[in-house]
C-alpha cells in the first residue's frame, strides 16, 4: 500500500468537476476586467463624433468640445472640492467620535446611523435639498451677502431660491460623509493600542493622545478615503441635477443664482432630449468623468494598498 | 463655580486643580439656557414671529465651547482645557451629522404618508392620470423587475470572482483583479448608464435605445464590485483548518468550496447580496439614461420603456402638471417607498448576520 503511494505522483488527480469550477471563477473574474475595459471603449467608440463637431451641433455657443465641457469639468471639480471642504473635518471628528469618545459598547450602533446616510438614495437626497435645506439656507444666505459680500467668493447679487452651489456641496457633503467616516473609522481602529497606551501613560491628556498617536498614524488613511470621497462626490448625479439651477460657465461665486453645473448633472438633464450629435457629445462628457473619476480611485486605491503592505495592519 | 473648587481647603489632592465632575454638562446646559434667555428677550421686544430653538442650540453650544474652554484654561490649564475643547468639538461633529438623516427621515415621512396611504399608489399606474390620483405600481414592478435581472447576474459572477480570489487566485492576474474591483465601486453610477447606453445603440443600432435588461447591465456594473467585495471578506474567515480536513478526506478542491465553504461563509454571503441590492435599487441616473421613462405597466424586460422607482420620483418631480401639489406628493410618497425598501434590505441583513455568522473565537 504505501509504496504503492510513493510511486505516483503527489499531484492530486484533476477532475473533470475541478476543471470546470476553477475554468469558471477565472473566467467570472477575468469577465470583471473585461467590464472595466469595455466601459472604456464603447464610450469611446459612441464619443468619437463629438470630437470633431461643429459649432452648430452645441446647444449655447461652444466652439469646439472642449470648451464645452471645460466650464462642466469646473464646475465638477469645484462642487466636490467644497464638499470635501465640509465633509472632511466633520468626518474626521465623526470617526474619532465613533473610535475613542463614544462608551465601547454604543460604538458599533452609531456606525451604523452613520451608514444608514449611506443608504439613502440620492434622488431622495435632492428632493430633500430641493424642498428643505435651500429654503432653510436661502436667509442664511442673503445675510452672508449683506455682511461679507466684499468677500469675492460671497459677492451678490443673492440667489432668491437658494439652489446655488453652496447648497450643493452641503447635499454632496451629507452623501459622501459616511464613506469617508467609514474609512477613518477602520483607520483610526488600527491604531497600535501600545502607542495609545504608552501616550496616555505618558501623562498626555486623550487629545494629545490622538494628535500624537492616531493621527500620524492614520494620515495615509485620511487622504485616501478623502479621494474615495471625491471620487463619489465627482459622479453624484441627481442630487446636483436637482437642487442646482445651473448655467453653463466657470463662476466662483458660491451664493448667486448663476452656478456652473457639473458633467453629470448635465448628462441626466439634457439626455433625454438629446439625439444625433447631441448624444455623443454627452457620451463624450461622460467619458472625461469617467477618466476623471478612475484617475482619483486609483491614486486612492494605490496609497491605501502601499500603506497595507508595511504596516502590518490588516 | 470653579473658584469654590480652587479656593476650598482641599479634602483629596488628588482632585486639585480639576472641575468638579459634572462641570461639563451642566456649562453646557447654563449657556444654552442664557441663549435662550438672549433670543427670547430678542423675540419679546423685536416683535419677532417665533422662538428660534436653532439659533438657541447653535449659539449655546459655541458659547459652551468657549466657556467650557475659558473655565478649564484657568483651572487646569492649558493642555486640558484644549482637550476639552477637542471633545466638545468631535461630539458635535456627530450631532451635527445627525440632523441630516433625521430631518431627511421625517421630511420624508410627513411629505410622503397622505400620498402613500392612498389606496390606488400600489394598484395602479400612472396611464392616463392627468393631476392627481394614480399610482405607482408600475414603477415598483419596474424596480423588482430591473433589481432582481441585474442580482441574477451580478451574484454567480461577483461570487465565483471572489472564489477566485480567495481560493485559486496567485499572481498577476489576481492582484489586478483585487485592484479593479476595488476600482470599479468607484465608477460614477451614470457612467455605468452611459455605457449600457453606448453598448446597446451599437449592437441594435438604434440611437435611442430604451428598455429594462440595459437598465439591469448598468446596476449589474456597479453591483458586481460590492458583491466581490463583500464575499471575499466573508471566505477569508473561512477556517483554513476545515478546508485542510476535507482536503485530508479526499474531498475535490470544487467540492469542499461547495459543500464546506461556500455553506460556512453564507450568512455572510447572503448579507453582502442584500446590502449590494440596496446601494443599487436606488440608482437613479444610469436608469433614467437606458430603461427610460413611461406612465404605463410594462412587464417585458427587453423592449420599450420602463419606469422605476427612483426614476419615478425624479419625474414627477421634475415633469409637474398643472396640478403641482399632485405631483409633488407622489415623488415624495415614492421616496418614502424606496427608503422603507431600503431600510428593510438593511435591517434584514444585519438580522440574518446576526443570527447566523458562525461563532469564531476572537
Amino acid at each position: 500500500m504505501t509504496t504503492a503511494v510513493a510511486r505516483d505522483s503527489i499531484r492530486a488527480p484533476q477532475r473533470m468537476g475541478d476543471r470546470i469550477f476553477s475554468t469558471a471563477t477565472v473566467v467570472a473574474g477575468s469577465l470583471i476586467l473585461a467590464v472595466l475595459a469595455a466601459v472604456a471603449v464603447f464610450l469611446l467608440l459612441q464619443s468619437l463624433p463629438a470630437f470633431v463637431a461643429t459649432p452648430d451641433d452645441f446647444r449655447g455657443e461652444f466652439s469646439n468640445f472642449w470648451s464645452y465641457v471645460w466650464p462642466l469639468a469646473f464646475g465638477t471639480l469645484w462642487s466636490a472640492f467644497l464638499a470635501l471642504l465640509i465633509a472632511v473635518p466633520l468626518a474626521i471628528g465623526i470617526a474619532l467620535f465613533i473610535s475613542h469618545y463614544a462608551p465601547r459598547k454604543l460604538s458599533q450602533g452609531l456606525g451604523y446611523i452613520i451608514d444608514l446616510l449611506a443608504a439613502v438614495p440620492s434622488v431622495v437626497f435632492g428632493l430633500w435639498g430641493i424642498g428643505v435645506l435651500a429654503p432653510l439656507l436661502q436667509p442664511f444666505y442673503t445675510s452672508l451677502v449683506e455682511w461679507f459680500g466684499w468677500i469675492p467668493l460671497f459677492a451678490g447679487p443673492v440667489s432668491g431660491t437658494g439652489r446655488t452651489v453652496l447648497t450643493v456641496a452641503i447635499v454632496l457633503a451629507v452623501m459622501v460623509l459616511p464613506i469617508i467616516t467609514a474609512i477613518c473609522r477602520e483607520i483610526f481602529l488600527q491604531t497600535p493600542v501600545l502607542y495609545e497606551e504608552a501616550s496616555l501613560a505618558l501623562g498626555a491628556t486623550r487629545w494629545e493622545m490622538i494628535a500624537m498617536a492616531v493621527l500620524p498614524f492614520g494620515r495615509s488613511g485620511i487622504i485616501s478615503a478623502s479621494m474615495l470621497g471625491l471620487g463619489r462626490a465627482l459622479g453624484e448625479t441627481m442630487a446636483v441635477a436637482m437642487v442646482l439651477s445651473p448655467s453653463p460657465q466657470v463662476i466662483f461665486q458660491l451664493l448667486t443664482s448663476q452656478n456652473p453645473t457639473t458633467i453629470a448633472a448635465n448628462i441626466a438633464l439634457n439626455f433625454p432630449e438629446a439625439h444625433g450629435t447631441g448624444v455623443s457629445i454627452l457620451l463624450a462628457t461622460g467619458l472625461v468623468l469617467f477618466v476623471i473619476t478612475l484617475a482619483v480611485n486609483m491614486i486612492a486605491r494605490l496609497i491605501i494598498n502601499r500603506r497595507k503592505a508595511f504596516s502590518g495592519a490588516n | 463655580m470653579s473658584t469654590t473648587t480652587v479656593a476650598a481647603p482641599l479634602t483629596n489632592s488628588l482632585t486639585a486643580g480639576k472641575l468638579p465632575k459634572h462641570s461639563a454638562p451642566i456649562v453646557l446646559l447654563a449657556s444654552w439656557l442664557v441663549t435662550g434667555a438672549v433670543f427670547l428677550i430678542m423675540q419679546i421686544s423685536g416683535g419677532g414671529s417665533s422662538f428660534n430653538i436653532t439659533g438657541t442650540l447653535f449659539f449655546g453650544t459655541v458659547l459652551y465651547c468657549i466657556a467650557i474652554y475659558l473655565l478649564s484654561f484657568f483651572v487646569e490649564g492649558g493642555r486640558k482645557a484644549k482637550d476639552r475643547l477637542v471633545t466638545a468639538l468631535v461630539t458635535a461633529a456627530f450631532v451635527i451629522a445627525l440632523i441630516p438623516l433625521v430631518s431627511l427621515i421625517a421630511t420624508t415621512v410627513i411629505n410622503g404618508l397622505p400620498a402613500f396611504l392612498t389606496p390606488t399608489f400600489f394598484t395602479s399606474s400612472q396611464r392616463n392620470v392627468v393631476g392627481a390620483g394614480g399610482g405607482a405600481l408600475h414603477a415598483v414592478m419596474g424596480t423588482l423587475l430591473v433589481t432582481g435581472l441585474a442580482t441574477v447576474i451580478s451574484v454567480p459572477i461577483g461570487l465565483l470572482s471572489a472564489i477566485y480570489l480567495t481560493e485559486y487566485g496567485r499572481g498577476r492576474l489576481a492582484r489586478a483583479i483585487t485592484f479593479f474591483v476595488d476600482v470599479m465601486t468607484g465608477i460614477p453610477s451614470i457612467v455605468a448608464g452611459l455605457f449600457a447606453f453606448a453598448l446597446f445603440a451599437l449592437i441594435f443600432n438604434d440611437p435611442g435605445v430604451r428598455f429594462g435588461f440595459g437598465g439591469a447591465i448598468a446596476l449589474s456594473v456597479l453591483m458586481i464590485p460590492v458583491v466581490v467585495r463583500s464575499s471575499e471578506e466573508m471566505l477569508k474567515l473561512v477556517p483554513n483548518e476545515l478546508r485542510e480536513a476535507a482536503f485530508a478526506l479526499g474531498v475535490p478542491k470544487w467540492l469542499t468550496i461547495l459543500k464546506v465553504v461556500l455553506p460556512t461563509s453564507l450568512a455572510g454571503i447572503v448579507t453582502g447580496v442584500m446590502i449590494s441590492i440596496s446601494r443599487v435599487i436606488g440608482e437613479t441616473a444610469p436608469l433614467l439614461i437606458i430603461a427610460g421613462f413611461t406612465s404605463s405597466m410594462n412587464y417585458d424586460l427587453f423592449s420599450d420603456r420602463m419606469m422605476t422607482l427612483p426614476v419615478f420620483v425624479y419625474t414627477q418631480y421634475a415633469n409637474q402638471g398643472s396640478d403641482t401639489q399632485a405631483y409633488i406628493d407622489r415623488a415624495w410618497a415614492g421616496a418614502l417607498t424606496l427608503i422603507v425598501i431600503v431600510m428593510l434590505l438593511n435591517a434584514i441583513a444585519r438580522l440574518i448576520a446576526k443570527l447566523f455568522s458562525p461563532k469564531l473565537g476572537r
